[in-house]
């Protein structure tokens, strides 16, 4: 088990591994990568039993997780990579030609840890809900899901969430990413959503809110709070509420940063803020 | 020419049913979904017998593929059942995304394809869905002729891993293939031996393709007839062997003539032996509402249009 400061040295050295994946080939998505390290850190590192080791792609008794906002890819594959899924500097190939690390993640190349292709918005709560479902059928464990605000967007998470809840799928831990902000600027001003908590409850859910997802001890709290919320016949939803491009002072406050790469210049003011931990991937 | 007797007149989607209820008697992991139409599926009996393994998703069919590639995560083999328009059109990101470039072990089982669907008109008469879904890298595309063949595909495809494109329809049609018959995903079935033209023919008018070649037999023309069930993997070896003989041929199909089986032929015929070659399909236009075989009269899908093909095809060969 790692301790809260262990943790917060892990998410410091996964900020470094994402702005420096995204700098290298100048394109990926680091602001919401930034934002969801904490997430992504705890979910890998305290909370989800499983094991790279024993790794398949059909489910045998682990925790899954699925990102559903697959253009986080950077964060995600930090992640992976630090949890020993495979070797920390093969991120160095992130989106370039015959690498395993797409742009999106993806089955295809075989990464281990990818159970499925995202990047098209909206797919990956019915996804996970299949995957609870099966899991319910077969053993047990819980399903994980991240997902973002802006991707609610997308009518099939309303067709997913009805389903969850009709069908009882109450292993399923599904995350909003609640940054406020998507590509073309403010959540509230693209298309706003309204009251997500009393959306999700009526739509038969259990909902708990994170005001500080940013805060590695207080996701790891509201991930085993959520946990002690399943088995009671309703899906659980976390609303978190996160700072795209938490860490880089530059990309916060701003929607800006959601899908552009720092300049050499921007990499070494980014790099100057998170500290090297554990060390750089070569 | 070989004699067809016809067992029965049933519709294909009952084949798929009473295929799907065998399979859940067979195999455990077998699963079900869907979308508000269990009836015209003919999923009744599976749901009635194997509650636990069949999922009502109601009319959400983007849900209900995303669902069906997060199961086969469990290891379930994951059958999904709605026309074949909200099976295609509908859902084709989320069948492109989660399903087929994620490699999973999905099959999507579509009823009411085709013209043939009659009255609904051309809303759900979807023509293009064997194109939507033999430009998918890793699908495998099928499209049965009859109740038995429908049944037999069903049962086979669970064995296949990867996801498949099963499409069948509503009519009731000449069920004439055995009972007992063995399904060879991707293996063309040589129905007639024939050295002047090669009628290649899929789902519906494979019978119409029969009574085409008895009729083209009376005028001396001996046809080598084949049921191509599966249309991707193409049998291109079962193909060039006919062809190789009579260096003429026919497709015909209840789809349009973009994307489909005429397609998928010529596409293979015009890089490894050109031929004169025409198509019975129906020639971009939508359908429209009326009685399924008033269509295939009007929209150029009879056997006398399989005929008139056939002959076009020789006079150019000459």
């Amino acid at each position: 088990m790692y301790n809260i400061k262990e943790l917060e040295k892990m998410a410091s050295q996964v900020r470094r591994d994402i702005v420096r994946m995204v700098h290298t080939q100048s394109s990926g998505h680091p602001g919401g990568s930034l934002g969801c390290t904490e997430y992504l850190v705890a979910i890998y590192f305290a909370v989800m039993n499983h094991d790279p080791k024993t790794l398949s792609i059909v489910d045998k008794e682990e925790d899954l997780f699925f990102l559903s906002i697959g253009h986080i890819s950077p964060g995600w594959y930090s992640v992976l990579a630090r949890s020993g899924y495979f070797p920390v500097d093969e991120l160095k190939t992130f989106r370039q030609i015959n690498s395993r690390l797409q742009g999106h993640p993806a089955t295809e190349e075989k990464l281990p840890g990818i159970r499925v292709a995202s990047g098209s918005l909206g797919q990956g709560l019915s996804v996970a809900a299949g995957a609870a479902l099966a899991k319910k059928l077969n053993n047990k464990g819980y399903v994980f899901s991240l997902h973002g605000d802006g991707e609610m967007q997308e009518g099939q998470n309303w067709e997913a969430a009805m389903f969850c809840a009709t069908h009882k799928i109450d292993n399923l831990i599904s995350t909003i990413d609640y940054n406020g902000k998507q590509i073309d600027g403010p959540v509230d001003e693209v298309m706003p959503l309204g009251n997500l908590k009393a959306k999700f409850e009526s739509f038969g859910w259990d909902v708990l809110v994170c005001e500080k997802g940013n805060d590695m001890e207080s996701v790891i709290n509201i991930l085993n709070e959520a946990k002690k919320h399943t088995g009671k016949s309703k899906p659980v939803m976390i609303l978190l509420k996160t700072e795209m491009g938490y860490g880089v002072d530059y990309m916060m406050g701003t929607h800006a940063w959601h899908g552009k790469a720092p300049n050499d210049e921007q990499l070494e003011q980014a790099l100057a803020q998170l500290e090297e931990t554990i060390g750089d991937y070569q | 020419m070989k004699t067809f007797e016809i067992l029965n007149i049933k519709d294909t989607r009952s084949g798929f049913g009473a295929g799907m209820e065998e399979l859940g008697k067979q195999n455990p992991d077998v699963v079900a979904l869907c979308a508000d139409l269990t009836g015209s599926l003919k999923l009744t009996a599976f749901a009635e017998k194997y509650p636990k393994r069949f999922f009502q998703t109601g009319i959400a069919e983007a849900n209900m593929m995303g669902v069906a590639a997060g199961l086969t995560i469990g290891g379930k083999i994951r059958y999904t059942g709605t026309f074949a328009i909200f099976s295609t059109g509908r859902v084709y990101d989320q069948i492109r995304q989660s399903i087929a470039y994620s490699g999973k072990n999905v099959k999507i089982c579509a009823s009411h394809a085709g013209i043939t669907l009659g009255e609904d008109g051309a809303t759900h008469q979807i023509m293009e869905d064997i194109g939507l879904m033999r430009g998918l890298p890793n699908m495998m595309v099928i499209n049965t002729c009859d109740y038995n063949q429908t049944k037999a595909a069903t049962i086979a495809i669970a064995k296949h891993e990867g996801p498949v494109y099963l499409r069948f329809g509503r009519p009731k049609v000449p069920n004439f293939t055995p009972e007992d018959q063995e399904f060879i995903p991707g293996k063309a079935i040589h129905l007639n031996e024939g050295t002047d033209i090669t009628i290649i023919a899929t789902g519906h008018l494979v019978w119409k393709a029969i009574e085409a070649a008895q009729a083209l037999e009376k005028k001396n023309i001996s046809v080598d007839l084949i049921n191509i069930h599966t249309i991707k993997p193409l049998d291109t070896e079962a193909i060039l062997q006919s062809i190789s003989k009579t260096n003429a041929v026919v497709t015909a199909e209840e789809h349009l003539m973009n994307g489909g089986l005429g397609d998928a032929v010529a596409q293979f015929l015009g890089r490894n032996h050109p031929c004169p070659g025409e198509m019975v399909a129906v020639n971009d236009v939508f359908g429209e509402s009326g009685k399924p075989e008033d269509l295939l009269k009007k929209y150029g899908l009879d056997t006398s249009n399989i005929i008139e093909a056939a002959s076009k095809a020789l006079e150019r060969k000459s």
